[in-house]
């Protein structure tokens, strides 16, 4: 029955041939997983984001393990964009794999500089812009808790990048109004909008009563935060109704992929659900894709926002 | 029973539905006997399998990684796999109350296991606590190559050792501390090692279990001049490589010191790659270490 389904997902430009991609950082470039499921089968990899330089991240312990969740301190760990190029997404190019490359800044400058540096590389079906990564040691430095500060990011990047490959805003969840800063970065220019980032979370380990984490906080992420994701999703779409949105926080199986479809996201990354199963991302296309059906609906596209219908109103 | 495996048809570990075959006692720990399809044969001394907890739905949601006791390729359900967990926790606990029959989702085998010596020469095995899981079939490997082995097995007190018996059969020697006396030595591994490695000449020491330990043999390798390769234990979110959680300060091959994962560039290394004392940070000349506390490159 799934397979009467038409799964391509819509986003911006991009036609995806699946709506489930990989969440950045909970995929690194693909390889690793690509030994449990065939990743050029799902809508994209979305990379780790990556920065100009290399970087350490933070020192261990990076990970607590939280009901339904996980809170995370990892720092954006990484090679620097010129070993990213040369190997991960050369690597994703030639496995034939979608890939959003997912980059972060320090400074407007930074984020313009990575823009400007993968513009043409080829293989790169979008950027994803992270603006609102929480770790980070200065948390004036999340950039989408400001909108003013968002929209300077977006407006550079997008001067950097070429008109044929959209941008996504990645937004925190951790703002009095995400429908605010969804609009400052879609009038910056954004294409699209990646939400939920993780939320900023703290655990105290109570044997050394010390916080868990050598970063103190952290992000918190899987099911424990899925409510609040599906509810940004539902606020962006009621605001700005056009936008793509890519939807993401805590989704484990293809009914969590559809609650985001239904309030309105045009496709979904699969994150934390990862590390417990590493097919996760193409079990839950077959699994969205079977709910999909059941529903009566044809194709992905037409459930996109359902849940926004009026009342009386159905398939 | 099915099993997933994409790329090269050799490459890493897969991902398999196993069955509880058994759950034992031994000393304060549980060994947990399960088929595996496919692992056993793959499985090396030092591998380790990631296995989900908590069954579904649950609130758990990280794997929980051990190291591989023991396979044995001539079960009668196509191989089965042992290993040894100390259930101190929640995800732990869950799985020592596996009944005989219960699935379990396996992945494995994972990580690099121990290098085993060209030549047949003399080693010493050294496990902390229940960390000496891996080596009876790392001692079976050594000794199939002509090695002579020596154990050293050490732990707080006695109920928290493991493999006392099994050593007593599998090794050339077995040395035995605690730290309060209880059983064999009183006193850490480290104050029998120099004398075993004076007696029997050991060219190479392998060792698992705590960090502390760890650094402590390999800094005795170092004095001597021998190898030492060390099973870290750090903790895992994945197991798979992809969430960079369990990272540890490695000096690379061009010099260069990264926070390396030890999930796929470990759990074994060797001992001299380590920054023992920088475990827990990052040294100041790791790659893309904070340039400063106000700026650079960790804002």
């Amino acid at each position: 029955m799934s397979n009467v389904v038409d799964m391509r997902a819509n986003l911006a430009s991009v036609t995806l041939p699946s709506p489930v991609l990989t969440a950045s950082g909970c995929a690194a470039a693909g390889r690793e997983l690509d030994k449990f499921f065939d990743v050029t089968a799902i809508g994209a990899v979305v990379t780790k984001s990556i920065m100009v330089q290399p970087r350490s991240g933070r020192p261990t312990p990076r990970m607590a393990e939280t009901p339904a969740g996980m809170l995370n301190s990892i720092g954006l760990q990484g090679p620097g964009i010129e070993e990213f190029i040369s190997k991960d997404l050369r690597w994703l190019r030639e496995r034939g794999a979608r890939t959003v490359v997912s980059i972060a800044g320090g400074s407007v400058n930074e984020f313009a500089e990575l823009a400007n540096r993968l513009r043409h590389e080829e293989g790169i079906a979008a950027l994803e812009v992270n603006i609102s990564c929480p770790n980070v040691e200065s948390r004036g430095q999340v950039f989408a808790c400001d909108p003013r500060a968002a929209s300077s990011v977006i407006h550079a990047v997008r001067r950097h990048t070429g008109a044929q490959t959209p941008i996504f805003a990645k937004l925190s969840p951790d703002v009095t109004d995400i429908a605010d800063i969804a609009q400052a970065c879609v009038s910056a220019g954004a294409d699209g909008l990646s939400m939920i980032n993780t939320t900023l979370g703290m655990v105290i380990n109570t044997d050394t009563m010390r916080p868990a984490l050598a970063g103190i906080t952290g992000g918190l992420s899987g099911p424990a935060i899925r409510p609040m994701a599906v509810r940004c999703v539902w606020q962006v779409r009621k605001a700005l109704p056009d936008v793509p949105i890519l939807g993401m926080g805590g989704i484990a199986n293809g009914l969590d992929a559809l609650q985001f479809i239904l309030a309105g996201a045009n496709a979904v990354s699969v994150g934390t659900a990862t590390f417990n199963d590493p097919s996760a991302p193409w079990r839950i296309h077959n699994e969205l894709a079977a709910a999909l059906a059941d529903r009566g609906f044809r194709s992905l596209a037409d459930a996109v926002g359902h849940a926004h219908r009026e009342e009386g109103v159905n398939l | 029973m099915a099993s997933k495996r994409f790329g090269k048809p050799d490459a890493g570990p897969i991902q398999v539905r196993g069955e509880v075959l058994a759950v034992r006692r031994s000393g304060d720990y549980y060994v947990l006997v399960f088929a595996a399809p496919g692992v056993a044969e793959a499985t090396a001394p030092g591998n380790f399998v990631a296995i989900a907890v908590g069954g579904q739905p649950t609130a758990m949601l990280l794997r929980r990684c051990f190291s591989i006791h023991r396979v044995d390729t001539a079960g009668a359900l196509g191989g089965t796999v042992e290993i040894v967990v100390d259930a101190h926790g929640p995800g732990t606990k869950w799985l020592v109350e596996r009944a005989v029959g219960d699935p379990i989702d396996v992945i494995a085998p994972l990580g690099r296991p121990f290098s085993l010596p060209k030549d047949p020469v003399p080693c010493v095995l050294v496990g902390g606590g229940y960390g000496s899981a891996p080596l009876f079939m790392l001692a079976d490997r050594l000794r199939e190559r002509g090695c002579r082995v020596d154990l050293v097995l050490g732990a707080a007190t006695e109920s928290r050792l493991f493999g006392v018996v099994d050593g007593r059969r599998r090794a050339s020697s077995l040395t035995i501390t605690t730290d309060d006396g209880s059983l064999g030595t009183k006193g850490r591994v480290t104050d029998v090692l120099d004398r075993l490695l004076d007696d029997h000449g050991g060219q190479v020491i392998y060792g698992c279990g705590p960090m502390g330990m760890l650094a402590g043999l390999a800094k005795v390798a170092q004095e001597r001049g021998i190898v030492s390769q060390c099973a870290v234990e750090e903790a895992m979110a994945c197991g798979v490589g992809v969430c960079m959680t369990c990272v540890l300060p490695v000096i690379g091959s061009d010099g260069v010191t990264r926070m390396t994962r030890s999930c796929t560039d470990g759990p074994v290394f060797f001992g001299d790659q380590v920054r023992w004392d920088s475990v827990g940070t990052v040294p100041s000349d790791c790659l893309g270490a904070p340039v400063s506390a106000t700026g650079g490159a960790q804002r």
